[in-house]
């Protein structure tokens, strides 16, 4: 099964959950812009960098990021983030690769911007082990698509929280409420979790994990500043050339089927010069469709390395 | 001994069936105020950028020698920082911002061309110094930081290195220190916080001829914005209130590591609740904590500081915010009442306890500025003696109404319906007896 269909399920859930249960400030036109407008930014940039089908999966992803996470009183401002949000990944690329999760670049650029917010005490810790069975429950149906640096991260962050407790003699009540929270699980499972934006080794999808998490910690306790967990992962998506540079390894490929090792050398050519990429929380998305074009049944190897080479000149 | 205070911050110590044009018209006839909640410990924060301005109101009550109040500060405080305020503008914001009762009149449904339009209406010690002391200090791990007398209070800045010698000073220092207070010590000191301490000087107090503690206001830059609580809930009994008022120049404020919900609001209520605000908004308060597994932070007020509808009281004039520490209105503002002001202002209320709020409230600015106000509507029925269509249909639908008015006060308060109904007048069917009288009885009242 496409994870993207699991991971639209969640989303959704969890935005009729806020809506219904936890008095999310959001209406319907909030939730018609997001949407919409990520929908429309992913058929233009389709057309715009000529790729061969629009899928609107990973757009719908990144719009229900959106309506969970992003608070402004301007229809505006919110259809820019759309735009910057799906126009974003299709623009800032680094070899071939996206350098930001397109949902989390949104959101810093925006509140760089002003007038907009990102309220992290939105969801209480009510329904909080609720959330967690779903979010594991994701990864056990969508194979665990590297979800080492969602482990990763989770025990990094979990055991600096603990550990800054142990230091300031704190009750481990709270780091346990500090842990006990949907934005940080929705962060955990379905934004960090992007495999088209973390490291391409597990030693360096490791060490990303743990930067992030003593980056959010700093920006927390340190530096006294809210969103902690965004700005970090931006920030240290920026070192991620760096560290596969260092720590190389394989490209995250799209799926089992259509993975490098598993295709003739043309297709293993063409996808090393796309790096078609996946959807999670408004996961990457230029290259999904790429899959169709090297569907060996309806296309040549040839014209799948034509495309890509032309998707990737385009980006 | 000093009893360090509890309480606040810091101590150690709809279904309204109305056009929605309508919807904030109507009289101001109640309001519910801090005063209501036994407990409750109220706080200004008035911020922009990293600035804060922090009023504590004092309500201690009792011996003045018995008061004493400590605080987490995330710096050292300059006696330039301390002012003393004054109580009056707390109570002005108090309420100002207080959740309010609304009154509306039915209109002679034969009239329906006829609307009235209610305008709003407003209603309603140090120690002294010493070689020996400070070689107690020094084997404590205690530093005085800073000493000064502001008003009526000797105030001491305090660092130290470690809670347990904290503890011990406080208490050769005639410091009722609870139990449990040396392990939240010792997280703020491992923080790098430092402690405001306060107490009365009877003297100055004598000099100044204040019978009641004023409100302590302190001025500092720090990126923390967060209230401390934990102290206070060292030695508390059961739960307490908090109200914040946050003034703001960016919009609403709210708390990042607890869910900030509204007050539910806008609801239509039966109209002896006129009579028993006071006891409706405390109740209400309770159900709503209580049907939020105590976990939350209510809004119950966010509003521009410049204009409100309906006024539960006059709004701020520049001077009052002044002297709440609105520190960015220049004064060129005009100083008559209420005018266009560059603040917005929150009013949260949270009832806590250790159980389900084991850390401080980390609070930050949103760019929010839709206004809402905690607001119940009591609509007063059209008794007028016309039997037209209109009027037969309008007395028709009085006992829906009625019950929905009761259901929704039930739902708000937890009151038993039973005991509402009663208090209505009303039968098991929800007529009233006029309701049932016939037309020939309403012209002759007699």
């Amino acid at each position: 099964m496409d994870p993207r269909l699991y991971q639209i399920a969640s989303l959704s859930t969890l935005l009729v959950f806020g809506v219904a249960r936890l008095d999310f400030q959001i209406d319907a036109l909030t939730i018609a812009i997001a949407l919409g407008v990520t929908q429309l930014t992913q058929l233009a940039c389709t057309r715009i960098w000529r790729l061969p089908a629009f899928d609107p999966k990973s757009a719908l992803i990144s719009g229900l990021g959106l309506c969970l996470l992003l608070r402004t009183n301007s229809p505006w401002l919110l259809t820019l983030a759309a735009v910057i949000t799906i126009a974003g990944k299709f623009v800032i690329r680094w070899r071939g690769k996206h350098v930001f999760n397109p949902t989390n670049f949104s959101l810093v650029v925006m509140m760089l911007l002003g007038g907009v917010w990102v309220s992290p005490g939105q969801w209480g810790s009510i329904a909080f082990y609720g959330f967690l069975v779903a979010c594991l429950g994701g990864l056990v149906v969508s194979r665990a698509a590297r979800s080492d640096v969602t482990y990763a991260f989770l025990g990094s962050y979990t055991g600096i929280l603990f550990g800054r407790a142990l230091w300031l003699g704190l009750p481990f009540t709270i780091p346990l409420h500090q842990l006990e929270n949907g934005a940080f699980l929705i962060f955990t499972f379905f934004m960090i979790s992007d495999p088209k934006t973390t490291p391409d080794s597990r030693a360096g999808r490791m060490v990303f994990a743990f930067l992030v998490a003593a980056g959010a910690t700093f920006i927390q306790f340190g530096l006294h500043r809210t969103n902690g967990l965004l700005w970090a992962l931006a920030a240290f998506a920026m070192t991620v050339p760096l560290i596969d540079r260092f720590l190389p390894g394989k490209r995250y490929g799209w799926g089992r089927t259509s993975t490098p090792e598993h295709r003739a050398p043309a297709h293993r050519l063409a996808v090393a010069l796309a790096r078609p990429s996946r959807a999670h929380f408004g996961w990457s998305v230029p290259g999904a469709s790429l899959s169709n074009a090297l569907a060996p049944s309806r296309t040549t190897a040839a014209d799948a390395v034509f495309r890509a080479v032309r998707e990737r000149s385009c980006s | 001994m000093k009893r360090l205070i509890g309480g606040a911050l810091v101590c150690l110590a709809s279904a309204l069936p109305l056009a929605s044009a309508y919807a904030f018209c109507g009289f101001y006839v109640a309001g519910g105020d801090a005063q209501l909640f036994n407990e409750a410990s109220q706080v200004v924060l008035v911020r922009d950028g990293d600035r804060t301005v922090i009023t504590m109101a004092n309500d201690f009550k009792g011996d003045v020698t018995e008061f004493a109040l400590v605080v987490p500060v995330p710096t050292v405080i300059e006696k330039s920082q301390i002012h003393i305020g004054d109580i009056k503008y707390i109570q002005r914001i108090d309420a100002f911002t207080a959740p309010r009762l609304v009154e509306y009149f039915d209109a002679n449904p034969c009239r329906l061309a006829v609307q009235e339009m209610a305008a709003p209406s407003a209603a309603k010690a140090l120690m002294r110094g010493g070689r020996s002391d400070e070689i107690r200090n020094m084997q404590l791990g205690v530093t005085i930081e800073a000493r000064y007398t502001v008003g009526e209070y000797d105030i001491l800045l305090l660092s130290a290195k470690q809670s347990t010698g904290l503890a011990i000073w406080l208490r050769e220092n005639n410091y009722r220190v609870p139990d449990g207070a040396a392990r939240v010590l010792t997280s703020y000191i491992r923080d790098g916080m430092k402690f405001f301490v306060a107490k009365v000087n009877l003297k100055e107090q004598q000099k100044l001829g204040f019978t009641t503690l004023r409100p302590i206001q302190i001025a500092y830059e720090d990126a923390r914005f967060t209230l401390p609580i934990r102290l206070g809930m060292a030695n508390a009994n059961g739960p307490q209130d908090l109200l914040v008022y946050a003034i703001t120049r960016q919009g609403r404020v709210e708390t990042t590591n607890y869910r900030t919900v509204k007050l539910p609001s806008d609801v239509e209520i039966p109209d002896f609740v006129k009579d028993d605000f006071a006891n409706f908004y405390r109740d209400m308060f309770r159900e709503q904590v209580r049907k939020n597994d105590s976990q939350v932070v209510f809004t119950e007020y966010a509003w521009n500081l410049s204009w409100c509808d309906p006024c539960a009281s006059a709004p701020l004039t520049p001077d009052e915010l002044r002297g709440l520490g609105v520190f960015w209105l220049d004064g060129t503002q005009p100083s008559g009442r209420g005018g266009a002001q560059d603040a917005f202002v929150t009013r949260l209320h949270v009832r806590y306890d250790a159980q389900h709020f084991p850390m401080d409230l980390v609070l930050q600015v949103t760019s929010d500025r839709t206004n809402f106000q905690g607001r119940y509507v009591m609509r007063h029925f059209w008794k007028g003696d016309e039997s037209c269509p209109a009027a037969q249909q309008y007395r028709a639908g009085l006992a829906k109404r009625r019950a929905d008015q009761a259901r929704a006060l039930a739902d708000l308060t937890g009151w038993d319906l039973g005991t509402i109904r009663g208090r209505m007048a009303v039968a098991a069917d929800w007529t009233a007896p006029e309701d049932r009288l016939k037309w020939w009885q309403r012209i002759w009242k007699d």
